[in-house]
């Protein structure tokens, strides 16, 4: 039988568990660096602008477990930015879904761990993605075959701000909305930069939060790098009836590695030479013999 | 396995989507899974039989397909067997969703368009889909149907639900002539000889096979004995059956209401260049849109009537007997 979510919280102080949760971000972000470098290309940025968000999602708010991957009560989680894959097969390592070696084998021919993910590939992958605003409407789809059937679980899913640009994200907010499907929750990593410019130089996105609220539903606006604020929003959607929620969590591309904060050309997909993967490991806090381990072991 | 035939639905002059739509509704107590997904156009694709008599089943997605078809993999994700409808056109606009979110996922997922080719009527060129076999046989592990009367469209309907794995099938507006008796057995991937002969055979799928049986029969008048097929899997092909045909008869047309590239007629060149070549003729809408008209019309216009089929069969003749 899997554990809970509640059994976990019981067990763990809230320090306790933003420490874990912390440690399981940096984890995400050493292995995104680790694991594009092997490859020899990938998207850097917006992985490590959702590691935090990944970290709660998958460390505390998310009812899946590795041993309990087909449970059809199971909670979903869906990365509709498929292109931050590094970032989602690094959480899913952390907490057991998948060999932590393994995964720094991305991009590479008969590994599983593809470019974007892939539902046939990896058991634990919800569904395949990788063409942006799909992820959505599956989430939905997710979210209205288990509402139907009267199972009580809830499915997430990650969005990027470049992706709100697609035309089916507003047919699914239209749709999520009409038929109440308050077991959905959307969050959205606003990082403000997409794959050639500033978001307000290709596609203004703005007002963000207005565009959502005119489609009826709940919202709340974070820091998507501050890992109380995301528990605790997060916690308060799982909890809302009637309409499904969207988080809007704003945070910075390239998040930790300090020459890619911010930067556009670290969105992808980029060649990390040995000096560029060394920094920014470094910059991630990693010591010496963890740096050769990640960079050498593969 | 073989379908059989349910008590009779479909009957003579019910429209292909109508026979759909009758049959889906009787089948649904028996496959308590399926939930049918319409873009407000339950009325046109013939599902408003099932919104009456299962209308908690029937979801609603407004005008809006490409997140009708993405959220049909979501559906089938949780168990369910989604059954997506709209028009063969919007299919189109929607075949991303369709490879990424119910092929390449590998989803139990079925699409059923109505309004294919030419067949629309007076709608006119915007609303015909001429391209829609050769784009959802184009996309691996999707399989591919368009029955060709309202029993094998009843048949067809309990086999795509039986059957575990993505479908595209297309059904028809006009009235359709009941070509089959209640006998007719339908089984994916396998096409039927439904007229014997021996000059030359006609393959031909949805509308065209009625057009291809009057063809027969006008060249019997002209002394030539010609075979047709039935073949409404377009994907996986009958080669077994074609490649026979082919020996035997020598010379192939095939006829559909589609575009001659990449239809039945690419698939049937494709098999035949594989087993067994012969000369091929393609009756089909020859690389042009379509235009507003009654479908005998457009047939006609368009060059798939059975006219056209028939001097197709005799140019296939002459190219056989003319070989060194």
């Amino acid at each position: 039988m899997a554990l809970t979510l509640k059994s976990i919280t019981e067990t763990t102080t809230e320090q306790d568990l933003q420490t874990k949760l912390a440690i399981a971000a940096a984890f995400v972000r050493k292995h995104t660096i680790a694991s594009i470098y092997h490859a020899g290309s990938g998207h850097p940025g917006g992985a490590l602008s959702s590691a935090d968000i990944l970290a709660c999602l998958f460390g505390a708010e998310l009812n899946f477990w590795p041993s309990a991957i087909d449970d059809p009560a199971r909670d979903r989680f869906v990365l509709s930015k498929g292109h931050a894959a590094p970032a989602l097969y690094a959480v899913a390592a952390h907490y057991g879904f998948c060999d932590a070696k393994a995964a720094l084998r991305l991009r590479k021919l008969n590994s599983p761990f593809q470019g974007h993910p892939h539902v046939l590939d990896l058991p634990w992958v919800e569904t395949s993605t990788g063409s942006l605003g799909q992820g959505f409407s599956v989430a939905l789809g997710m979210a209205m075959g288990l509402k139907l059937q009267n199972i009580p679980a809830r499915v997430y899913t990650l969005l990027g701000d470049g992706e709100l640009q697609e035309g089916e994200v507003w047919e699914a907010a239209m749709c999520a909305a009409h038929h109440g499907l308050d077991n959905l929750c959307v969050i959205i990593d606003y990082n403000k930069l997409q794959s050639d410019n500033r978001n307000a130089a290709i596609m203004r996105l703005e007002p963000l939060a207005a565009k959502w609220r005119a489609f009826d539903w709940g919202i709340a606006e974070i820091d998507g790098h501050d890992i109380p604020e995301i528990l605790s929003t997060l916690r308060r959607a799982g909890v809302t009836q009637g309409r499904p929620s969207v988080i809007i969590a704003h945070t910075v591309k390239g998040k930790g590695v300090k020459y890619m904060e911010n930067v556009p050309a670290w969105h992808g997909s980029v060649k990390l030479t040995r000096e560029q993967a060394e920094e920014a490991l470094q910059s991630l806090g990693a010591g010496r013999g963890e740096i050769k381990d990640l960079l050498d072991g593969c | 396995m073989a379908a059989e035939a349910p008590a009779l639905i479909g009957s003579n002059g019910d429209s292909l989507r109508e026979a759909f739509g009758k049959t889906l509704s009787a089948l649904a107590d028996e496959f308590p899974k399926v939930v049918v997904l319409d873009a407000d156009i339950a009325g046109g694709t013939g599902v408003h039989h099932f919104r009456k008599s299962h209308p908690e089943r029937l979801l609603q997605f407004g005008i809006a397909e490409q997140n009708m078809m993405a959220a049909a993999g979501g559906l089938a994700a949780t168990g369910l067997i989604p059954v997506v409808t709209t028009f063969a056109v919007f299919c189109l606009r929607a075949i991303e969703q369709a490879r990424l979110s119910l092929a390449y996922a590998r989803r139990n997922a079925k699409i059923v368009a109505s309004h294919p080719g030419l067949d629309v009527g007076p709608d006119g060129g915007s609303a015909q889909a001429l391209e829609d076999i050769a784009a959802f046989r184009a996309i691996p592990g999707m399989t591919v149907i368009s029955p060709a009367d309202p029993i094998e469209m009843a048949l067809a309907t309990r086999a795509i639900l039986e059957f575990d794995g993505p479908v595209y099938m297309r059904t028809g507006r006009s009235p359709a002539k009941r070509l089959f008796g209640d006998d007719h057995r339908f089984e994916i991937g396998k096409g039927q000889i439904i007229r014997d002969g021996s000059d030359a055979t006609i393959v031909a799928c949805g509308v065209e096979v009625g057009r291809a049986l009057e063809a027969a029969e006008r060249l019997a008048g002209e002394s030539l004995s010609v075979r047709v097929v039935n073949m409404p899997t377009i994907k996986p092909i009958d080669s077994e059956l074609l490649a026979r045909c082919a020996a035997e008869t020598g010379a192939v047309v095939t006829a559909e209401d589609h575009n001659i590239h990449g239809g039945l007629g690419g698939a049937v060149a494709e098999a035949l260049a594989a087993t067994h070549p012969a000369p091929i003729e393609f009756v089909g809408v020859k690389d042009v849109f379509g235009a507003s008209g009654e479908p005998d019309e457009l047939a006609e216009h368009f060059g798939i009537g059975a006219g056209h089929i028939a001097e197709a069969v005799r140019r296939v003749i002459a190219r056989k007997t003319a070989r060194p």
